[in-house]
């Protein structure tokens, strides 16, 4: 496959990012998008020019690290799929790609298409955990969960925090990553008792780091690569307004 | 910071503030169009009424009975925290983005009109534009009295029909009145589902419902208000 790629090249947060277009003549279509970039910087390296900065970690899609926005879309086309698990068989031959890094003023760029995603770690510490202080794990079945629940739970668990939600959502909100989290330890016996602090606390943080306001578009939901559904942002709206508004908890 | 102060600045907190008010505003347009349905000859109470008699009644009681004034009193404020924490919010929105936005913009949505959904703040403010013309048309005619008296019977009332007749006699003002309800329609596409899922309302049994309520509400409620005038006008090229 002879591909085209226009790819945002910065070279520190400080300077001044712009687009460089390069031309691979052999991409295999079995590659995924991320062995196509390996391909490209091996040429680079060779050419003894600076190669394209992307992250990537397990490139299993769980670790939610290779973040870019391909053709105006975080992961790329394909739904419920991360960069690294998009292979190139579905793109064309001779296709263009426009490869641009996650744009939020929370997320800073440090290089080319990589950005920093800390402001998702504070509010990880802010609420997003269960303060459990006993030693041994307890049995799985102590404790009985409906089916339900703990589906809803897990579905909700499965965000992988990379951020998609954030760079596709035209406010740049982070509300489907802080529902998801919330939601994910709201609904469990072990979680529930801290509930009304997260909330609040998680929310708090949200706020003080400078993403958007929800405005629903479900953009979000619908670039996840987890396809982590918008009920959970109704969730934590009910159960941030209950905290609020309805209990003594003040964070 | 209070925790109320706090609750009100937080980015739920305001969009709280939003669905609350625009839901405000959804049940409002509803008892608007009944009102404005008195316009019709259709909806006289007596074919051989005088033209415009059960509105000018209408509006002679929505203006001088109590409880409404304080309603409309609500109204106004309500319409103004709605448009102005909109404008605050959009801001603030467009500022989350950063300085440098996508070259390629591709946006996909789930259930709601993507499009719709990002535009709500220009659609807002072209609504928001229309109101105020909409005010000084009538609104404010009627408060400062520069229009005719009529007597049905029971002492002089307000013509408040004769101008609103006058206006849609005018091509120009049915279709910037006609164009402002599609705008409203889009607007309400995406506010009406919007407002119950800001305020946690989000179940699998009735979501649905609401969906389907909000867009049959936002095709009909819009369409029944832009039909008024343009049957007005049709009427005033016959008379």
């Amino acid at each position: 496959m002879k591909i085209t790629l226009k790819v945002w090249r910065q070279k520190d947060a400080q300077s001044k990012g712009r687009f460089e277009t390069y031309t691979l003549n052999n991409i295999n279509e079995h590659m995924s998008f991320l062995e196509m970039f390996d391909v490209l910087n091996e040429e680079l390296i060779q050419k003894k020019q600076e190669p394209v900065a992307f992250e990537h970690d397990c490139r299993e899609g769980i670790c939610g690290t290779c973040n870019m926005v391909i053709n105006g879309q975080p992961h790329g086309p394909m739904r419920g799929t991360t960069t690294c698990q998009l292979h190139m068989r579905h793109f064309k031959d001779g296709d263009t790609i426009v490869v641009e890094p996650f744009r939020a003023r929370s997320f800073p760029i440090i290089k080319d298409l990589v950005v920093d995603r800390s402001a998702f770690d504070r509010i990880i510490q802010a609420g997003g955990f269960i303060s459990v202080n006993t030693g041994q794990a307890v049995d799985a079945n102590a404790i009985p969960i409906p089916k339900e629940v703990a589906e809803a739970a897990f579905s909700a668990a499965a965000c992988i925090g990379c951020g998609a939600c954030v760079a596709a959502c035209p406010n740049a909100s982070a509300m489907l990553f802080v529902s998801a989290k919330a939601a994910h330890l709201n609904q469990l016996p072990q979680g529930k008792v801290e509930a009304k602090r997260r909330v609040q606390a998680m929310v708090k943080q949200m706020d003080a780091e400078g993403f958007g306001n929800c405005s629903n578009v479900t953009a979000c939901e619908a670039e996840c690569p987890k396809e982590i559904s918008v009920v959970n942002i109704a969730r934590l709206n009910r159960e941030y307004f209950s905290s609020v508004v309805g209990s003594e908890t003040v964070v | 910071m209070s925790w109320v102060t706090r609750f009100l600045t937080s980015s739920l907190g305001k969009k709280f503030v939003m669905s609350l008010t625009g839901l405000f505003l959804i049940l409002f347009l509803v008892v608007h169009l009944a009102g404005n349905l008195k316009l019709l000859p259709a909806f006289a109470h007596d074919p051989a009424d005088a033209p415009g008699m059960a509105f000018n009644e209408y509006a002679h009681f929505m203006t001088t009975f109590p409880p409404i004034k304080v309603i409309s009193y609500g109204l106004y404020l309500f319409i103004l925290i709605h448009a102005v924490q909109g404008w605050i919010l959009w801001r603030q929105n467009a500022t989350a983005r950063g300085s440098i936005g996508y070259a390629v913009k591709n946006l996909r949505a789930v259930n709601t009109n993507a499009r719709i959904a990002a535009g709500m703040g220009w659609l807002g403010t072209i609504i928001f534009v229309f109101i105020v013309l909409h005010l000084y048309q009538f609104w404010l005619q009627m408060k400062l009295g520069n229009l005719p008296m009529t007597d049905y019977g029971a002492g002089p009332i307000k013509d408040l029909y004769y101008i609103v007749a006058e206006t849609y006699r005018n091509p120009v003002f049915v279709i910037i009145y006609a164009a402002s309800m599609v705008v409203i329609g889009f607007h309400l596409w995406h506010g009406f589902q919007s407002a119950f899922q800001t305020l946690g309302l989000n179940h699998k049994k009735y979501t649905p419902a609401i969906q389907f309520v909000g867009k049959m509400y936002a095709v009909v409620v819009p369409l029944g208000f832009a039909l008024i005038p343009i049957l007005m006008y049709l009427q005033s090229l016959n008379a």
